[in-house]
């Protein structure tokens, strides 16, 4: 047994309103740079949709992700090591930019700058890429919100394979949910599998995926082996970048960025402890259905003294120990069984795992239409089809999600008794596998969701590896040599390559305008 | 024999070799985050597949050609029973073979770069410097086959690889060789041996990693990295 630790993340769609706040702060952060101005680490997008990138759920089309061999074993569903090195030179799978979106900017100086005219200035829409005006803006990061478009678009969505999905083009019976993506950061990563130069690491104390910037060669087999399509190149630096799980803020204990921001409280992140010699054998079971049962055998039970004691010799801090047990992420995937990976098929293993949504109908209930429990709706008629959720969450077996939307049903169940009726009635949790206490927990976590409940990160101790004194008055994150920031003028081997128009980088308008 | 003569090709293949393995050097250990292929397929797909494929078979056959033909010592292929002027004769043909594969993608990469708004935007002169001088090299070197189709002996192509190997051995005459080759060669020499020269300054440095790529099919598929 070979324990370690990861902070997963739980993203409880049942919350989501679908404001991009996630989006929005990570991109401030960590994206609003020359490059990749076109990639967003973190981006919510409306479902069924086909997303960002087009289709990026399609594996016939993009083949991201594990395909398990006639013996057994995986390999990327892009090829073997042979094959990815045959396509170094030009790699087949590789979406192209506008597969995401031709990233734009205005021309807002036209505003100020126009002569006397007839009509009121408009400002037209610039492309980063030529910094030549556009004509049209064809398609962008969020296209599709709130199911923009027209349904013959959206309904080459992956999600809708098995289900007549024609009955859902009418505006009656028409339904939508918002999916938040980010990284998974995998126990069983494609992008690590597919990385010719071996820049990108699985950090082993909490199981961070990222990328070497100084060892990434930008041969982009990990852009095309991600079958999630979050890693992105980025076209002025040359290197891969994806989302870092904002290591520096995880590390001193605090959330990511796109957690702490999320208005709707939805996000958790929490102490995974797992047994990495399981992880071969539960991504390559035979059957993709039991993909979900089987990544759940690999977590350990953080509360059982023999891993107590194993993760205890192994070197895992008692912290992290201890976060583990209180971890909202180890309850909502082990313990409620509310929680699921995000497209197990892939044989990934991700570690942000997904509530699916209720999508309660209160209105048509209302009109007697449907609804025979009561108030609360039962499962069977939720507006989005269990197997679209199915598709989404556990490779189309619908019965674990069903189980779980109506343990989240129940405890709506017995707590609206409980609070209007003011009686505890625990026949209301009937066809639960939960206890009264355990709800009650459960409604703590993730109706109230304290901050202090949703995140329980124990910090990275690093102490315990380097001399933190002497990182005093260092320098920060920068794209030069030591303390450089990487704006130095043409050097011996080229300078830093730029957007061929000032888009971010307010700091270099400045001085260009200084000069002047 | 001339100064000029003497500089050129007896000097400055040296020079041409320190920039190249000093330069490379310098710039892994010093600015690793330029390091990089520099890929522009994310933004202009066009006839990239075709023509890098083209191209980089192209090159990299030529490099091995030219390592093998030209380093390989002169009493190996006698002991082997090659003749002289069948070692020629293959030469020229597979240099051609390769030679054509890797102009004709050369052209596709130029056109494509030079094509599109895109591309041509986000173009750095060193981009343009290095398809440039491959692109004028790989003519003078297919301009060879001409010259060498007159003389099919293999007289001139042993003292060219006396000359090359008499280079990395490190005797000082071996400039003396070649005095009387013809001017296509030296110019093929001269535009080879300068691309040794702006190898380290351009993206052709990710040539280095290509090969390091090898050791990508002896790895495990997944890395960890402790913390230490």
């Amino acid at each position: 047994m070979k324990i370690r630790a990861q902070i997963g993340m739980v993203l409880n769609l049942d919350k989501c309103i679908g404001c991009h706040t996630c989006s929005v702060t990570c991109k401030n952060v960590w994206t609003s740079r020359d490059g990749v101005e076109y990639a967003w680490f973190n981006n919510v997008e409306t479902k069924p949709g086909i997303g960002y990138p087009k289709e990026w759920e399609n594996q016939n089309k993009w083949n991201g992700g594990w395909v398990r061999r006639a013996d057994g074993k995986l390999e990327p569903r892009q090829g073997g090591k042979l094959k990815i090195l045959a396509n170094i030179f030009a790699n087949p799978n590789l979406p192209a930019i506008d597969e995401y979106y031709e990233p734009f900017t205005y021309d807002y100086e036209h505003l100020q700058n126009a002569p006397r005219m007839q009509t009121p200035p408009t400002a037209r829409p610039v492309s980063v890429l030529t910094g030549k005006k556009m004509d049209k803006i064809e398609w962008g990061p969020n296209w599709e919100d709130d199911l923009g478009g027209e349904f013959a678009q959206r309904a080459k969505d992956a999600l809708f394979e098995g289900i007549q999905k024609e009955m859902y083009s009418t505006f009656e019976n028409t339904f939508m949910m918002y999916l938040p993506r980010l990284c998974e950061h995998c126990l069983n990563p494609t992008c690590v599998a597919s990385c010719p130069s071996g820049s990108i690491y699985k950090r082993e104390d909490d199981g961070i995926v990222l990328i070497d910037q100084d060892k990434c060669r930008g041969w982009r087999m990990c852009i095309s082996g991600c079958p999630y399509k979050k890693i992105y190149y980025n076209w002025t630096s040359g290197k891969a970048e994806k989302c870092i799980f904002c290591y520096p803020r995880i590390e001193a204990g605090q959330p990511t960025v796109c957690s702490e921001t999320c208005v709707g409280r939805i996000r958790y992140l929490g102490v995974l402890l797992y047994d990495a010699d399981k992880i071969e054998h539960a991504a390559s079971v035979a059957d993709p259905k039991d993909l979900y049962e089987s990544q759940l055998k690999v977590f350990l039970d953080p509360n059982a003294p023999e891993v107590i004691a194993e993760a205890k010799k192994q070197g895992i801090p008692d912290a992290w120990i201890t976060a583990a047990q209180k971890s909202p992420v180890y309850k909502m995937a082990m313990e409620w069984k509310v929680a699921f990976p995000l497209h197990p098929e892939y044989r990934t293993l991700p570690m942000v795992w997904y509530i699916p949504p209720l999508s309660p109908i209160q209105s048509a209930m209302e009109n007697g239409l449907i609804g025979e429990h009561g108030i609360i709706p039962s499962v069977k008629d939720l507006r989005i089809p269990i197997q679209y959720l199915a598709n989404l969450l556990t490779a189309g077996k619908e019965e674990p999600v069903i189980k779980a939307l109506e343990t989240m049903v129940a405890m709506r169940r017995y707590m609206r008794k409980k609070s209007v009726d003011k009686v505890v009635d625990p026949n209301t949790l009937k066809g639960t596998h939960l206890n009264p206490a355990q709800v009650e927990d459960m409604y703590q976590v993730m109706a109230i969701a304290n901050y202090e409940d949703r995140f329980v990160i124990p910090s990275s101790h690093k102490e315990m590896v380097e001399n933190a004194f002497e990182d005093k008055a260092s320098c920060g994150f920068t794209f030069g040599n030591g303390c450089s920031d990487g704006h130095s003028n043409e050097s011996l081997f080229g300078r830093k390559k730029a957007t061929p128009i000032v888009f971010h980088d307010m700091r270099r308008d400045r001085a260009r305008q200084a000069g002047e | 024999m001339d100064t000029l003569h003497q500089f050129l090709f007896g000097i400055y293949p040296y020079i041409a070799l320190s920039v190249f393995l000093l330069g490379s050097l310098i710039r892994f250990e010093r600015e690793q985050y330029s390091w990089k292929s520099e890929s522009s397929q994310l933004l202009h797909r066009g006839s990239l597949r075709l023509g890098s494929m083209l191209f980089h078979i192209g090159v990299l056959g030529l490099f091995f050609g030219h390592a093998v033909g030209l380093l390989t010592p002169v009493a190996v292929w006698d002991a082997l029973g090659v003749s002289h002027s069948f070692k020629q004769v293959f030469a020229m043909t597979a240099g051609g073979v390769m030679g054509t594969l890797c102009l004709l993608g050369l052209l596709m990469l130029l056109s494509r770069r030079l094509g599109n708004a895109r591309l041509a935007a986000n173009t750095t002169w060193r981009d343009t410097l290095v398809l440039g001088w491959l692109l004028v090299t790989v003519l003078a070197g297919l301009s060879t086959i001409f010259v060498s189709a007159q003389h099919l002996d293999g007289h001139e192509m042993v003292l060219l690889m006396s000359w090359a190997q008499h280079i990395v051995t490190l005797r000082g005459d071996a400039a003396s060789f070649i005095t009387d080759a013809s001017p296509v060669f030296k110019l093929h020499l001269f535009l080879g041996m300068s691309l040794f020269v702006i190898f380290p300054f351009t993206r052709l440095v990710h040539v280095w990693s290509g090969f390091a790529a090898v050791g990508y099919l002896g790895r495990a598929w997944q890395l960890v990295r402790p913390r230490r």
